[in-house]
């Protein structure tokens, strides 16, 4: 490769702004080809060609570069490589790992450190599965490696490559460069097959077809799985302005949603949060696989001081690594926090190349930047005939917490699940700050049978009911504002006290408490189906005429906005136990009514 | 040898524009020689387009034309000399002494641009700072290694309330750490700057502060340079030299408001209200560099203030920062305007890094359900004053007419004290028990049984 370039022409930088320079001499340049740029070997991607001018984005800080300096052309577009190595590990928006970076330079991201991939010098034990004369497709597995304790690593035939096995290597140890099989195409070509391949960001990976997402993406928050699914290869946005709770909410999900892979990617957000991932995901049990939850991550950090450009490729790195898992047959869940960041950097970049701006000093192509992304999600089979899915979840950040900002906006029309944060809930820490009057799940109807046939018969119905309650509620409190409670009739007054215990006691979830962190469907539904009963029991009583003030009984309504922390996630006897204790109570005091 | 160069075509505010120039790199310091008189003047290269060079100048322009001045470019970034002597010492916002001391010479030069901190370098702040502010300890606790800014509006005490953070923080736990203070002036009347002065003095901190500072008198692009230079020398101090260094910067609206001026004169397509929409990642390449380091004994604390334009959170400068710091303590004009002091307001305030900064072994363990009971609780206070506005507090329900009584209480008593009082954060805590119960026990759910037994104050 060093030989080759030398052959090539390269171009002569005669311009730069920030984060984007201009070079002279470009005519054998490709459009989205990667290049270096300067003495220091800045990587960067041409942007835009025109004539012999061609522009390019540079992925690292350019102070120091000088006009004159070289453009060499690597001769591919920015592509990562794609193989193990990933899990368990933090990548700048390019992919270099950041562990490695460190290596180089302990405290400080320099650049010109060059273009770093996946370890290539680790051994990974691998199992081959084909032999001589085996026809391999595109996206077929020709073997695997335990990349970590949870995940296994098919090894695929790269999308687009397909032939007859001619060779294949013992299993054995192999790293991600030696040529573990080799395969003659129709043409009758030789093609190497690795551990790792690679693949151009800016492309999505092909898959056999889409289909429809019948599974929700269980979470263990109970505003999320009870009242607005998310289903996976689903898309859902969560909005807010700052300090409401997104960053939290996708930690939560990160950690707890059972997905099998996660690919979380901090785009323009705090250096301190990415540590705290990385100090604190290693600790954290999968209840599922019963391993640490970091076993089955990938992180991608670039944060709000790293360098722009980088910014927006880190969207693309994310998504093509959830890409590269789901075409093994994985089911994927992808959090960007926040999308807003990658679409100010794209606002950022087109300002640079002086482009006519659309709302707010955005490009008029953010709707199909933002369309683009989150097509890239959904539940498909793969070339090699799996099911794989990618769900995404994108923070948005919009300007002084208004939704009618562009980013949100357009996200609104691209997702299916919208969990609006909402900042007086912040404020009062009502946590999460999920607003339950705007927020909505486009997935309810398709994932209906699901949860009837899973969780209860009832488990939907319940759901639509309690949230009318909450509808209700809302109405009365406008009256309350305006009057007082002691005028309402009791009845009304009953839906206010039985609403605060919803709130109070179930919306509200503690992401710091052990056992509310996570909370299993069974007790999700089990909790939401006691509120009903007394709320139900409560209005025989209102029949007979008893006032709210006697049908609240106080030590009834304490233990009900305390059963989250009280009933262990796995005995849900405390319930029925609570049950009881309201027939008691509301039988003595129905027969003094009665009579 | 570096070229000299005559000829200006262009100055617009604090940019000259220059052609013909060979060989020079981005971000290339010059110096500006006014022939006249020999005074030189600093700019930087901003922008490169084939043979001409946009230069930002940290003086005045006025008076630059051409063939007035020669251009010199230095071949150097915007490196300053870092040494210990530093602190005790009072420059500039381009870094130049201007107390009469003789200029740093040191060995050691930093690029004041910084650069990214690796987040696998970084460690998760977690210590608990103690200003003796009850409202910030119990409610938006300090963090070593956090950025928390004040946001504050105009005319409001927030120089007091930094002043006391000063001089009532502990930074370090132990002795043998070292502790300093990095003070950043950037646009400030010399009256406020002066109260800064005499309370490091009165804080008996004075040797331990670095002082960069430029006045509102000053030139606006050296107000770019200022904020730079004090955390390149904070970084130093924290990272080279293993210091607790807590970093007071104000005001971030004034280091904003020169953000767009410049922006404006290079006639770049604006964002919200005029600044520039790189202002997040500008304000991000400030903020980001507080924090500590792994395995490492060294902190940047960071506190800046700014002033919100008509006390209007949703300002792009407040609402940009919020969106980059850990938290921020916001002041209000209505407790202000009712003589409390630190005007607090805590419903909006936050600290994000408190959770894991508080409760048993490093302040106590109710430290969590007393804050969260005192937010649900002052917040229901909000609803309940909403309400008595509209039907007189006479016909409040008896439970709301408590919360009346709360709500006074603690706005006296818990928010309110006295500029010179420190209170450690035990009586705060205990503080924050006495006015909760105020009210009934019913309406305390955040507060557990076993808590509950073992703080609430029982009635004599
Ligand atoms: N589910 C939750 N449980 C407890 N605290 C929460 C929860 N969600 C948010 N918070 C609180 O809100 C603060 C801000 O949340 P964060 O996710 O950082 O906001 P954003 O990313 O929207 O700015 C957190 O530091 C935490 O104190
Ligand atoms: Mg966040």
């Amino acid at each position: 490769m060093a030989v080759n370039e030398e052959n090539k022409v390269k171009g002569i930088i005669s311009a730069i702004n920030g984060p984007v320079i201009k070079g002279k001499n470009m005519t054998s340049f490709k459009m989205r080809e990667m290049v270096t740029v300067g003495e220091q070997r800045l990587i960067g991607e041409v942007i835009v060609l025109e004539g012999d001018i061609g522009t390019i984005q540079v992925y690292e800080e350019t102070e120091g570069l000088k006009t004159g300096e070289e453009i060499t052309p690597t001769g591919r577009p920015l592509s990562l490589k794609l193989g193990p190595g990933m899990l368990k590990n933090m990548f700048d928006g390019i992919q270099r790992p950041l562990e490695k970076i460190q290596e180089l330079s302990p405290i400080f991201i320099p650049e010109g450190i060059g273009l770093l991939s996946i370890d290539d010098k680790k051994m990974w034990t691998a199992t081959l599965s084909v032999k001589p004369g085996d026809l391999l497709l595109a996206g077929s597995c020709f073997g695997t490696v335990q990349e970590t304790q949870v995940i296994q690593n098919r090894l695929l035939v790269p999308p687009n490559l397909s032939g007859t096995v001619v060779s294949v290597m013992p299993d054995g140890e192999y790293t991600i460069e030696d040529v573990l099989v080799t395969i003659r195409d129709a043409k009758n070509e030789l093609h190497e097959l690795k551990m790792a391949h690679e693949w151009p960001v800016r492309t999505p990976r092909p898959n056999a077809y889409r289909r429809e997402t019948l599974v929700p993406l269980i979470t263990g928050q109970r505003v999320i799985d009870i009242f607005f699914p998310i289903a996976k290869g689903g898309t859902a946005a969560i909005p807010g302005g700052f300090g409401t709770g997104k960053t939290m909410t996708q930690h939560q999900l990160a950690k707890w949603s059972d997905a099998d892979i996660i690919v979380y990617i901090g785009c323009g957000e705090r250096g301190n949060e990415m540590t705290e991932v990385i100090e604190d995901f290693p600790k954290l049990i999968d209840p599922r696989s019963g391993k640490s939850i970091m076993e089955r991550t990938v992180l991608i950090a670039n944060t709000s001081n790293m360098p722009v450009a980088a910014r927006e490729a880190s969207i693309y790195t994310g998504i093509t690594i959830a890409e590269y898992y789901r075409d093994m047959g994985y089911a994927v869940a992808m959090m960007a926090d926040s999308t807003s960041r990658w679409a100010e950097a794209l606002r950022e970049i087109s300002g640079r190349l002086e482009e006519m701006p659309a709302e707010e000093g955005y490009p008029a192509y953010l709707p199909s930047r933002i369309a683009e992304f989150y097509e890239r999600a959904g539940s498909i089979e793969t070339l090699g005939g799996d099911d794989g899915s990618i769900t995404i979840i994108g923070a948005v950040s919009p300007a002084g917490g208004d939704f009618s900002e562009p980013v949100t906006e357009n996200t609104k029309r691209f997702v299916n699940v919208f969990l609006a944060l909402d900042k007086s809930l912040a404020y009062a820490r009502h946590y999460p700050a999920i607003n339950w009057l705007e927020s909505y799940s486009g997935y309810l109807k398709i994932l209906s049978d699901w949860y009837e046939d899973n969780v209860a018969a009832d488990c939907i119905s319940l759901r639509n009911k309690m949230l009318e309650l909450m509808y209700e509620e809302n109405k009365l409190q406008e009256m309350v504002m305006l009057v007082g409670e002691d005028v309402l009739p009791d009845d009304q007054r009953w839906v206010l006290e039985i609403a605060k215990i919803i709130k109070v006691g179930y919306l509200q979830q503690n992401a710091y408490n052990k056992d509310d962190t996570y909370v299993p469907l069974e007790k999700q539904y089990a909790m939401l189906k006691a509120i009903e009963y007394l709320f139900e029991r409560g209005r025989e009583g209102l029949k007979l005429g008893i006032p709210t003030s006697q049908l609240k009984n106080v030590d009834i309504f304490s233990q009900f906005i305390k059963m989250k922390y009280t009933i262990p996630n796995d005995d849900l006897s405390g319930i029925d136990k609570l049950k009881d204790e309201i027939d008691q109570y509301y039988e003595v005091l129905f027969k003094k009514y009665e009579n | 040898m570096k070229k000299e160069y005559l000829q200006i075509d262009k100055v617009v505010g604090p940019l000259i524009q220059i052609s013909d120039v060979d060989d020079v790199f981005y971000g290339e310091v010059v110096d500006i020689v006014e022939i006249s008189t020999g005074n030189i003047k600093k700019g930087k290269v901003i922008k490169i387009e084939e043979k001409n060079v946009i230069i930002q100048v940290f003086q005045n322009t006025a008076g630059l034309s051409a063939g007035s001045s020669i251009i010199k470019f230095t071949g150097e970034s915007f490196n300053l000399p870092m040494s210990l002597d530093l602190q005790g010492r009072i420059f500039n916002g381009i870094g130049e002494p201007i107390d009469n001391g003789s200029d740093i010479f040191s060995l050691v030069e930093a690029n004041i641009n910084g650069r990214p901190i690796n987040p696998m370098s970084r460690e998760y702040p977690r210590n608990f700072i103690q200003t003796g502010i009850s409202s910030i300890d119990t409610l938006a606790t300090l963090i070593r290694g956090q950025k928390l800014p004040i946001f504050s509006g105009n005319g409001l005490p927030h120089n007091e309330l930094a002043a006391q953070i000063v001089r009532q923080a502990r930074l370090g736990d132990n002795v043998n750490e070292e502790f300093g203070v990095v003070f950043a002036a950037i646009g400030v009347k010399h009256d406020d700057e002066k109260f800064f002065r005499k309370s490091f003095d009165e804080a008996n901190v004075m040797d331990r502060v670095v002082m960069f500072v430029n006045y509102a008198d000053d030139p606006i692009a050296e107000r770019i340079t200022t904020p730079r230079c004090a955390l390149t020398a904070a970084e130093y101090l924290a990272f080279e030299k293993h210091m607790h260094i807590l970093v007071v910067m104000t005001d971030i609206t004034s280091y904003c408001e020169a953000l767009r001026e410049i922006s404006s004169a290079r006639e770049e397509v604006p964002s919200r209200k005029g600044y520039p929409g790189y202002m997040y990642s500008d304000l991000a390449s400030l903020y980001e560099r507080a924090g500590m380091l792994k395995d490492q004994v060294g902190s940047i604390t960071f506190l800046p203030i700014l002033t919100m334009p008509n006390d209007d959170i949703t300002h792009p400068i407040p609402d940009l920062t919020g969106y980059i710091t850990e938290g921020q303590i916001v002041l209000g004009r209505d407790l202000f305007q009712r003589s409390i002091y630190p005007p607090v307001a805590i419903l909006p305030s936050l600290s994000r890094l408190m959770k894991d900064g508080i409760g048993e072994g490093f302040t106590r363990g109710d430290h969590a359900e007393v804050a969260n009971q005192l937010f649900a609780s002052y917040s229901k206070v909000q609803e309940v004053r909403d309400l008595s506005q509209i039907i007189g507090e006479e016909d409040l329900s008896p439970t709301d007419k408590k919360y009346m009584a709360f709500g006074r209480a603690f706005e006296a008593e818990f928010l309110n004290q006295g500029f010179d009082e420190g209170r450690n954060i035990i009586e705060s805590l205990d503080l924050g028990w006495q006015l909760l119960s105020l009210l009934p026990l019913t309406e305390l759910d955040r507060l557990s049984p076993e808590n509950i037994d073992k703080y609430f104050p029982k009635k004599a």
